[in-house]
């Protein structure tokens, strides 16, 4: 069974629940980024969490495939079209062999995820079928004309009474625990991290969320040496603009951590668009 | 040692230099190996801290850890993994300047030192090699390359290191070697993990 790409949108990957466990080696954990919806999807076609899906990247992508298999698509809200028909958001949607599945353009947020029943069989590396932008490792992104091989449905496709379709957050509201490295950084600067507007910026990617805002300075000067970094680590690089890392975040940087975003907060973090608003909230020192 | 909180959920333990490092990296992996560690997602040794990320219960380990004993590191019969390397870099003649040597010293010197994998990072499969004198020292090149070629053996600082797949660099490059340094799809996806002992030996051309 073979899932063939006729469009890939802006980026789409192939993404599982990542390789954690390997960051000793260099290798990023990777991952969906909006787990919530990504694990969603895969129970709305009856598959486990660990099964892969497509993520999409703001424009969707358009795939056809060769037997008939059930699909759902879940996070960022966008059209739905079977053979150029309307079909459901968020709801299980039996495709016809041959069938052309188009996933439209977000009409919020940034990341729809589209599962297809037996998931994106691809080779997995390390564990995981996750494409590592950071490193290159897994599937390469999508690109038309690419056909990727589908597994064999488990289970029975599941049906949801309510699927929570989240408002794209407006503001970003990010919760930081201060450390471990925020004594490189001056008393000020703290405030201004957390009492200023940040925007999300355009640049920003499945390594870090990029921020546009005032830059934060530091108390000391000189080198800090290469240390682990956690999901979710607030870098602050020479520019002094924080970058909150994501999935596909190098597993050891040079530059201090000012904060840490826990992960529950990072959902949301996948949906915003750029130029979204972002708050830093306090809650505590480590 | 110092042992700072990241987060909810890891640690990062900040000790004196990179032999100390080194050394309570080894005990970490000798107590998780016989199950007498919490259970943790990743351990990443780096230059002078280990990060433990994914512990149930931080503030516990925290606490544990100030107790420990960390034996110093032992020449023990590790594994040494064994790199030919033909020292035909670019920048051999550079290095020999800066390390006042004649040329063909360079591979003398390098293949005839005992190095261990420190930490990796970077790239999946990079390891940064400790063992080589002080005096040995180089600074990274001014311009970085925007391409280094797989199995580029290189030099910066005070480490040594390997490159597994071409990426650009700033590293003098000393060497390469055509062994795979690393494939995900072998048991041991990467031949330098931190801890491993290497050697380079001399290939002739």
């Amino acid at each position: 069974m073979t899932v063939t790409v006729m469009s890939a949108g802006l980026l789409t990957t192939v993404q599982d629940l990542g390789r954690p466990g390997h960051a000793h080696l260099g290798v990023p954990r990777s991952g969906a980024l909006d787990q919530p919806a990504h694990r969603l999807a895969n129970r709305l076609v009856g598959n486990p969490a660990t099964a892969a899906t497509l993520e999409t990247t703001v424009l969707g992508c358009a795939v056809r495939v060769d037997r008939a298999v059930t699909v759902a698509v879940a996070g960022a809200p966008c059209a739905v079209r079977v053979d150029g028909r309307p079909a459901a958001w968020a709801a299980p949607v039996r495709l016809p062999a041959g069938a052309l599945l188009e996933v439209g353009a977000a009409t919020r947020g940034v990341r729809s995820y589209v599962a297809f029943a037996g998931g994106i069989a691809a080779a997995p590396v390390l564990g995981s079928r996750s494409t590592d932008l950071l490193s290159g490792l897994g599937p390469a992104p999508l690109a038309p004309g690419d056909a990727l091989p589908l597994g064999e449905p488990v289970g029975p496709a599941a049906g949801a009474d309510v699927v929570p379709a989240p408002a794209p957050p407006d503001p970003l509201l990010l919760p930081v625990l201060f450390g471990p490295r925020d004594d490189w950084f001056t008393a000020r600067s703290l405030a201004v991290l957390t009492g200023s507007g940040y925007r999300v910026s355009p640049t920003s990617n499945r390594i870090g969320l990029r921020l546009d805002g005032p830059p934060l300075e530091r108390a000391r000067e000189g080198e800090l040496p290469s240390e682990g970094m956690v999901l979710g680590a607030v870098q602050v690089p020479p520019d002094g603009r924080p970058v909150v890392f994501l999935a596909d975040h190098p597993t050891t940087g040079g530059y201090p951590v000012i904060g840490v975003v826990p992960a529950a907060a990072l959902p949301a973090v996948a949906q915003a668009a750029p130029g979204t608003p972002v708050r830093f909230t306090p809650v505590g020192r480590r | 040692m110092r042992v700072l909180r990241v987060g909810l959920d890891a640690l990062l333990v900040e000790l004196d230099d990179a032999d100390e490092t080194m050394a309570f990296h080894a005990e970490l992996q000798r107590r998780r190996a016989a199950s007498q560690l919490p259970p943790v997602t990743e351990v990443v040794p780096a230059e002078r801290t280990v990060l433990l990320d994914g512990v149930a219960d931080p503030e516990a380990l925290a606490a544990e850890l100030a107790d420990w004993h960390v034996p110093p590191l032992r020449a023990t019969s590790d594994e040494t993994v064994t790199i030919p390397v033909r020292y035909d870099g670019a920048d051999v003649a550079e290095v020999a300047a800066l390390w006042g040597v004649a040329e063909e010293e360079v591979a003398r010197i390098h293949s005839a030192t005992e190095f261990r994998v420190a930490f990796s990072g970077f790239a999946p499969g990079f390891g940064y090699l400790t063992g080589l004198p002080e005096r040995y020292r180089v600074p990274r090149r001014a311009v970085p390359r925007p391409a280094v070629p797989t199995g580029a053996i290189a030099l910066a600082g005070r480490y040594t290191g390997a490159y597994p797949r071409s990426s650009p660099g700033g590293w003098q490059l000393i060497g390469h070697t055509d062994a795979v340094l690393w494939d995900p799809s072998r048991e041991r996806a990467a031949l330098f993990s931190p801890g491993t002992r290497v050697r380079f030996v001399i290939e002739e051309a």
